[in-house]
This record gives structure tokens, sequence and C-alpha cells, in this order.
């Protein structure tokens, strides 16, 4: 694992949502900044994928649950090479493939369609039972936000997942702790995180969701799990990488202006710099 | 006179996944803790490892249907159409219809026929549910020979599908030699000049029983099977509505939104006819036998007869 490049690429995939989302005047940027590491990691690092072959049959899977975060999906996607990065500027418009929310039907890579919160890891799961079923290999990956666990279906689907056993499954909740109302605590409350999904039988790793080597390793940990499905809980910043988006709940779903785009460019160009 | 064969359809649908299972290899049936009911335990006992209980949560069951379809798996997602089209709808508007995907939802229990469970099993809005939604096929079969012709059709179509199954035995009215089930056509099963009876499901044969009633006093009803809701055989209706000029709907539903408002966006565009809409009148069900049942909402061959006397006057 090159870390160096890995921080690079996610910096890269941090401009790709900016201005994806501010080409599209409205989308969720602040999860897709703070989930930004983590799908790098996934796509560049961890997964079984081929951008020119992407519905291969023993690829690994990814739904992104928090469907919302499309932006860092597709960002993420443009730049392992499953379409154009130039297209992201589409993001929204009519007549474009990239829809407000994942579309499998006409987005390469997109392997679930998903937008409305605590139905993707359901699918998820049931990739990972067929998986199972047919003695494949292939992984599955669920990406979810730290508020969608406030709806019940995530924890019909932990209850499934962990009852048979779905060791093929990670579960990574992006914990940046902000939703649309404000903070989590303050709206309802998912935590503990952690026990809840220890207590549907999954196997548990926390970490910092912008520490490669801590990605890296809880990733490891899970494809070492057998018997039980995995959850990561990865303590995140959202709007991480753009400093007036950072912690910012009103960033949650809202685009930035000519001036404020150009202001997260620099930030991201900034750090950029600093990777040289 | 001979004893008709009475069976019901959630028995068709349990026996036909049964049948079908070792043509349709990637065929994986899914309940929420009701094989018992919806029959699928018929497949579960000869194909344990093809049938997936996912416990009490239909939504995820739906779910997980969406996720082994991407796989190239058919899943039959197996539940009360209370729960699989009621509680269930959003899941499978947004993770089964709308990525397109190749689930089935095999709903038993549907209608006041459910009986002495009472109003809140009692689904009388899966039809109009379900059809609102792009792409979704909805069917609903009339006796054993066509509901088990309903599964295959189903496991032919790409795409989803729904099927709407009963708990009551009804009688088994197509087992002539030379049937033959078409999705998306509509089945005549008696000619007739004064008016089109176009009913579906459980309703058809009280409504084959009311056309001989309504004959007996000189009135020459022409009666349309429709086990295809979605797509509707609009070929059909509109001919018959033109021929006859007036037409009744008959379901075991509620008038908003199933059969009779289908025909009726039909008609309204092409050929403007008088239609009466018999089915359950915009109210809740109750407990009791289902026969019972049928009767007092006027949905036995009695209230049929009666309700389309009335409106030929």
């Amino acid at each position: 694992m090159d870390t160096l490049a890995l921080k690079k690429t996610a910096n890269e995939v941090r401009k790709g949502i900016v201005t994806a989302v501010h080409s599209a005047k409205s989308g969720h940027p602040g999860g897709s900044l703070s989930a930004a590491d983590i799908l790098t990691y996934l796509y560049f690092e961890e997964m079984n994928i081929d951008p020119k072959d992407p519905k291969k049959a023993d690829r690994d899977r990814l739904v992104l649950s928090k469907g919302h975060i499309a932006p860092g999906l597709y960002s993420t996607l443009a730049n392992r090479g499953f379409f154009p990065v130039e297209d992201l500027t589409t993001l929204r418009h009519v007549g474009s493939y990239l829809q407000g929310h994942p579309d499998m039907k006409h987005i390469p890579g997109v392997d679930m369609s998903s937008g409305s919160l605590g139905q993707g890891i359901s699918a998820a799961v049931g990739m990972a039972l067929s998986a199972k079923l047919d003695n494949a290999d292939y992984r599955v990956y669920a990406v979810l936000g730290d508020g969608e666990i406030q709806e019940g279906q995530v924890w019909e689907a932990a209850m499934f997942a962990g009852a048979r056993k779905l060791d093929n499954l990670v579960v990574i909740v992006d914990n940046n702790g902000l939703q649309i109302d404000g903070n989590i605590e303050d709206v309802c409350s998912p935590y503990p995180i952690a026990d809840k999904f220890k207590a549907f039988n999954f196997n548990v790793v926390e970490i910092d969701a912008h520490d490669f080597d801590q990605i890296a390793d809880a990733f490891k940990k899970a494809k070492e799990t057998k018997g039980m499905p995995t959850a990561i809980v990865a303590k995140s910043v959202k709007g991480k990488g753009v400093s007036f988006m950072e912690n910012q709940a009103s960033w949650h779903g809202s685009a930035p202006n000519d001036e404020q785009y150009a202001q997260a460019m620099a930030d991201l160009e900034k750090i950029g710099e600093s990777l040289k | 006179m001979a004893e008709v064969k009475k069976i019901a359809t959630r028995d068709s649908y349990g026996n036909a996944l049964t049948e079908l299972a070792e043509q349709y290899p990637n065929l994986v049936v899914l309940d929420a803790d009701l094989a018992a009911a919806t029959k699928t335990g018929i497949f579960k006992k000869a194909y344990p490892d093809r049938h997936i209980d996912c416990g009490i949560a239909e939504c995820n069951m739906v779910g997980i249907a969406a996720g082994l379809a991407t796989t190239g798996k058919i899943p039959f997602v197996s539940s009360f159409a209370m729960f699989a089209a009621g509680r269930a709808f959003e899941q499978v508007r947004n993770s089964v219809a709308y990525p397109k995907l190749n689930v089935k939802i095999g709903a038993t229990h549907a209608g006041i026929s459910v009986g002495e469970d009472g109003a809140t099993h009692q689904c009388c809005e899966d039809l109009a549910l379900m059809r609102t939604i792009p792409g979704m096929v909805v069917m609903n079969p009339s006796d054993d020979v066509e509901a088990k012709a309903a599964v295959k059709a189903a496991l032919d179509h790409e795409g989803p599908v729904y099927i709407r199954f009963g708990r009551l035995a009804v009688p088994v009215i197509n087992d002539n030699a030379d049937y033959k089930f078409e999705l998306g056509k509509g089945v005549v099963l008696r000619e007739g000049k004064d008016v089109t009876l176009v009913a579906t499901g459980l309703e058809v044969s009280e409504t084959l029983d009311a056309a001989e009633k309504l004959a007996a006093d000189g009135i020459d009803a022409k009666v349309i099977n429709i086990h295809t809701i979605k797509p509707l055989d609009e070929e059909l209706i509109i001919a018959a509505a033109k021929e006859t000029g007036k037409v009744v709907t008959i379901e075991e539903h509620s008038v908003i939104g199933g059969l009779g408002s289908a025909v009726c966006d039909c008609l309204a565009a092409n050929a403007p006819t008088p239609v009466l809409k018999i089915g359950v009148n915009d109210t809740f069900g109750e407990s009791g036998p289902a026969v019972e049942l049928l009767k007092k909402y006027g949905l036995d061959s009695e209230g049929i007869y009666a309700k389309v006397k009335e409106f030929m006057k």
C-alpha cells in the first residue's frame, strides 16, 4: 500500500466531489467528503473490480446505502476509470446519467441503486447471501451513514447478517456525527454504535476514517474474521478537507456558490501541495 | 351435479414453486415467518437450501431479494399482501422496481376472504399500490390452474412481478385441456351482448355464477377474466365495451385503484362507457368466516347478480 498515493487520490476525489456539487447547484458535499478516504481505499486498494468490466461476475460489490453521497461514489469511480472525470460536472443535470442518487441501470460501477435510507444494507446482505449460496468468494461492502442507522431496516438487516454468519459482508458506518437537523446525539442518538452491532453478532472495528493505516488494518481484520460479518465504525469529519465545510451540518446538503467553490478548490490544492 | 374441486391459490403458489424449482435453478424463495401460511413451506421441504426465512422483517426481506437478483437469482418474496405490498411498498418501489430487478412478489391472504383475522390482515389496497409502480406486472389469478400458470409466466418474464393469491379455497374453473395463459391477455369465459362483466381473482367464478342467474332473467352477460391487471388487456376491454355498451368490474379489492379503476382509466380515454365498479366500498373489513364476509360485502354471486340487475334497469 502506497499511503501517499492514496492520500493524493483521495484529494482528487474530493476535488471531483466539490466540482460536481458546484456544477449541480445542489447535492451532498459534507458526507461525501467525510467518506472520501474510505471510498478511495475500497476502490483503489481493497476491492476486486475492473473498470473495463464493471459487471464481471466474481467482482466485489459495494452498496452505497447512504446514497445521497453519490458525488463521493461517482468521483471515486471516475477517478478509478469507470467513466470520464469530466462527466462529473453533469451531475443532477437533465439527461445526465449521473443521477442525484446512485442508479445501477445507467452508471458503470454502481452495483445497486440506492438513496432511500436503510434499504441499501439489505441489498448488500442479499448479495453476500447469494455468494454463500453459490460458494462464490466475492465480498460485499455497504457504506452507511450514522444518521441512517436510525432507520429500523438497518437493524433488520444486521440481525439477518449476524444470524446467517455472513463473514463476506463488511458494513462501514461513516460516523461524522452530523445529520440534516444537527448533531446526531441531539436528533435521536444512535450511540453506542459499536455495541449495537456487537449485539447483532458483528465483529466490530473502530477507526479514524481519515487514517489509511487504520483503514487498511480494519479491512484486513474483516477479511480474517470468519463466521461473523464485520462493522467498521469510522469516526470521520463531515466536510473533511474543505475548511469552511468541516463539522458543519449546514453543508450536509447544500452546494457551494462560485466564490465558495473557488475557496474549496484552493483548500484542496493546498492539501495537494502538501502531499508532494 | 358433481362436487366442484376447490383449491386455495396459496396452495397453488407453494406447489408451483416446488414443481418449477428444477427447471429454474436460479429460483429461490424468501419468506418472513409465514411459510406455513403462504405455503412456501411445501417448497422448503423439497428444497431447504433454496428457501430463506428472513424472520418477521418484510422490508429487509424485499431488500435481500433485490440484492439476490443483482447476482442472477430469481427470488420469490412471500408474505401476506398486507405486508408485501403494504408495509414493504417503498422497498418494492425503490429497491426492486426502480432498478428493474428480477424479483417476484408472491402475496397471499389478499382481500377480505382472509376471514377471521379481520381488518388488519385483509388487504384490499394491494392492486392499487402495485399498479402505480412503473414497470410492475400485476397478476391476480382466478383458480389453481391459473395461479400455477401465473407463477410460470412470472419466471419467464424479466423484471418485477406482483402476484396476488388467496387463502380461501376456490372452485377450479380453468381445468380444460386447451387452457392457455398469456401474460397481459384477458380471457372471454362467456359470450353475451347486454353487458360485459370484467372480473379478477376469486370473483371470476362468482361472476360466472352471477351471469347464469342474470341469463335466467333474460340478461345476456359477457364475462371476461382479467388475470393480469397490469399491463391491462385494453384491446379486449375496449372491444367488449363497444359491443355491449355497459361494463361492470368485479374484484375483491377496494373500488379505489384496482381493476375497476384500471378499466375506467382505459375506457375514459378510449371508449367512454357507463361502468359499475363492484368491490370493497372504501371501507375496512372485519372478522368472520370468508364465505360469510363475501356475502355480507356483496361479493358473492348473489350480491353481484343483484347489483348488475339494478345497473341494467
